[in-house]
């Protein structure tokens, strides 16, 4: 799913433990994930799978666009419940979007994270974010009236090269267009409504049950 | 987590796509359409003007009442990343017991088909369809020979099941003290006492209730007659969620019909009976295997109840049909179970030939035909008594037989029934689990067939009022430990599980509302 995000490394959870981790008896409450930036971003976006964690802390380091050697750390989110009762399976497994909306500090000239997650309850044996992604471009927003095609229309050069021997292309852009809009009609039209059939052509003999 | 906005505006794009489709989409552009003519529409306002029409005519009370339904059958809006499994059943764990669940049950029927030599599906020859057709109305007096079919799974398989279920996050090995002292091991959110009385607040004991207000001491102008007078009234309002609220209180017997009708939002349109005669043209096509678990079970069940015989005809009627309703796949969208599939005879393996087997994806268990019987009591039509029976399945039953993490669903209730004895009469609950006779062992059977065939069907109905009312299962739950509290005296002096089924065996003198009250208003704890 990486190459639908904001390019970034993430790091492996750390465990945040006293002593060796190996000889302790309690399991570590809090882990912590670094996420990296190649280069400096707006954070607009994030998303992730939950695994057990209650409470999610996220902490941006922003360069400052005048003294790009400044660097600053602010906290964007801080202790967001992700289960209403760390000791109930509520939520435990949820899909979670945060938006700018929810972000404490403006999130520009962003070019590294670290996520603090913490499960206080003992019940679970481990507990992480999965499937982590800043700005997911799968779902911004939807530029309304818009086909996909439209956003992925070729570079400017290539358009040249082929129109000597393409017809006049005002007149295909209104075709296409008169054609997209009869696309969009029958797509709106269309209903959900089943005919209620379950043979296939008349026949529903058989045997056994698949299993897969 | 998705903003309100957001989530609104997908709810509706979702029941804007599910009624275009329906009937009432296009009755209203027809009705639209017609009134065009008359002269009270003109054409500078004519929007307004049409709405105005649909508004004075009665057909915008329709169209609230039909996305009424959509909104309670809807699962909470998820985030748009979520596939469709998390939909059905969030938790990993949950979705894995649930298919290994199937496996098991598609297993069991695969070998009953192996070994009495049957084919799962085969198309009736002419002469065979002719006589179910003359035969339709008094199946019962068939005696097809059922000794080699057993049910493919009755609730006491089911209950091991959940018994076993463990969440793999969860650590239970590590201290017992966390372990749950009941069966239930899922760390799953139940509402405690103090939540289960705001949640049933119209049960308390300051609101009259029918099946306590009604009964012989207490003069009908106390309560009743306004009781009646107002259920009446919303019937003429045609309203489905004003009528939902007042059935917590209970439907009056001579109401009862139209009101949960119109809770459940049934019409009686000429095309529905066109709908059911489709389906029974189709049991009378093809013949399944499940039919004869169906009459199998219809024969075990109902048959033998005193209440129920009598409607050993319309249960085969419904219930053949209810097996070849392909609408019914629909709810599987957010069901945790996943309907079984096959391929036509010599196609196995290719996709356009694969096909859901039921037609409905509903394998039928011991005991299933019981979710029917107490409805006969209210219509008398099979095409409305069938309507009714499909819109109570695909809104409550299937939580009774489909292991999921939802509030309604079959684990949670037992785990709310486990944890309200324990809270309520932990020296009851102790005792019973001392001598061998864990009290879910005896109340599973009573949740899963939501008390039908339990219960006297007077006292059932009232208990289904609240079930449509509060539009939640969890009263099954509150009701099995309010019987548990009721017996609790003779429950303490019992020694063995035996003993204590005994004392639990007969629970038809019970009446549902006082108990209710009692235990969740008038008990200290």
């Amino acid at each position: 799913m990486a190459q639908d995000s904001a390019p970034c490394t993430i790091r492996a959870p750390v465990p945040l433990q006293l002593g060796d981790g190996k000889s302790e008896l309690g399991r570590p409450g809090v882990y912590v994930i670094d996420v990296t930036f190649p280069k400096p971003l707006i954070v607009n976006e994030i998303s992730f799978k939950n695994f057990y964690t209650a409470f999610l802390t996220v902490r941006i380091q922003q360069r400052s666009s005048t003294h790009p050697r400044n660097k600053r750390w602010r906290t964007c989110v801080r202790d967001l419940q992700l289960m209403p009762n760390p000791h109930t399976e509520d939520s435990a497994q949820e899909y979670v979007s945060l938006h700018e909306n929810q972000m404490l500090c403006a999130t520009d000239h962003v070019i590294s994270m670290r996520l603090f997650l913490r499960q206080p309850s003992p019940v679970w044996t481990t507990f992480s974010i999965e499937d982590l992604q800043i700005n997911p471009n799968g779902r911004q927003r939807p530029q309304k009236g818009f086909s996909w095609w439209l956003n992925h229309l070729p570079p400017k050069e290539q358009l040249r090269s082929l129109s000597k021997s393409l017809p006049n292309p005002e007149r295909v852009s209104s075709e296409v267009q008169q054609m997209w809009v009869l696309t969009e009609v029958m797509r709106s039209n269309q209903s959900s409504a089943s005919v209620g059939r379950f043979d296939v052509d008349g026949c529903y003999d058989m045997n056994l049950l698949s299993y897969t | 987590m998705l903003g309100e906005e957001e989530e609104l505006s997908v709810s509706i794009a979702h029941i804007v796509q599910k009624l275009k489709g329906s009937a009432l989409h296009c009755q209203l552009e027809k009705e639209a359409r017609k009134c065009l003519l008359s002269t009270d529409i003109k054409l500078e306002t004519l929007k307004e003007d049409i709405r105005e029409f649909l508004k004075s005519s009665g057909w915008e009370k329709k169209l609230q009442n039909a996305v009424y339904r959509e909104l309670t059958v809807l699962p909470a809006p998820c985030h748009p990343a979520a596939p469709a499994e998390h939909i059905k059943e969030p938790l990993a764990y949950m979705r894995r017991a649930q298919a290994s669940w199937e496996k098991r049950v598609l297993k069991s029927l695969n070998s009953m088909c192996t070994e009495l030599n049957i084919p799962l599906a085969r198309k009736r020859p002419a002469e065979e369809q002719k006589e179910l057709l003359n035969k339709w109305n008094e199946m019962g007096t068939e005696e097809p020979d059922l000794t080699l079919f057993r049910p493919v799974y009755a609730p006491k398989d089911f209950l091991e099941v959940l018994i076993n279920l463990r969440n793999p996050n969860y650590d239970t090995d590590q201290t017992s003290f966390r372990a749950n002292l009941g069966l239930i091991q899922v760390p799953l959110k139940m509402k405690d006492i103090p939540e289960l009385r705001e949640f049933f607040g119209e049960l308390n004991l300051n609101t009259g209730q029918l099946g306590v207000d009604d009964s012989t001491p207490v003069p009908p102008e106390m309560f009743e007659n306004e009781h009646l007078r107002i259920g009446k009234k919303i019937l003429e309002e045609h309203d489905s969620a004003a009528a939902q609220q007042y059935v917590r209180q209970g439907c009056p017997t001579a109401l009862r019909a139209e009101l949960w009708a119109l809770i459940l939002n049934i019409s009686d349109q000429p095309e529905d009976i066109l709908y059911y005669e489709q389906l029974k043209s189709n049991v009378i096509q093809h013949d399944l295997l499940s039919d004869s678990l169906i009459y199998k079970d219809v024969k075990l069940t109902a048959s033998n109840d005193d209440y129920y015989f009598v409607f050993e005809d319309y249960l085969y009627q419904v219930l053949l049909c209810f097996s070849r309703d392909t609408s019914v796949l629909e709810h599987f969208a957010y069901n945790s179970a996943t309907p079984p599939k096959s391929y036509i005879r010599g196609k196995l393996g290719v996709e356009e030939f694969a096909v859901v087997y039921p037609p409905n994806g509903v394998i039928p268990f011991h005991g299933f035909s019981m979710y029917v019987a107490p409805l006969c009591f209210l219509y008398p039509e099979p095409a409305r008594l069938y309507q009714v029976f499909r819109e109570m399945y695909v809104r409550f039953f299937f939580r009774l037989h489909s292991i999921s993490s939802h509030i309604s669903g079959i684990m949670s209730l037992c785990l709310l029934f486990e944890n309200l004895l324990q809270t309520h009469l932990p020296q009851l609950f102790y005792h019973l689990r001392e001598i061998g006779a864990q009290p879910l062992r005896i109340s599973f059977k009573w949740m899963v067939r939501a008390f039908s065939g339990y219960l006297a069907t007077d006292q059932l109905l009232l208990l289904w009022d609240r079930i449509l009312g509060y539009n939640s299962l969890e009263i099954l739950a509150v009701l099995a430990a309010a019987v548990f509290a009721f017996r609790a005296m003779n429950l303490m002096e019992v020694t063995s599980l035996a003993a204590a089924e005994a004392v639990l065996a007969d629970i038809s003198t019970l009446k549902v509302m006082p108990l209710l009250q009692i235990f969740l208003f008038a008990t200290v704890t």
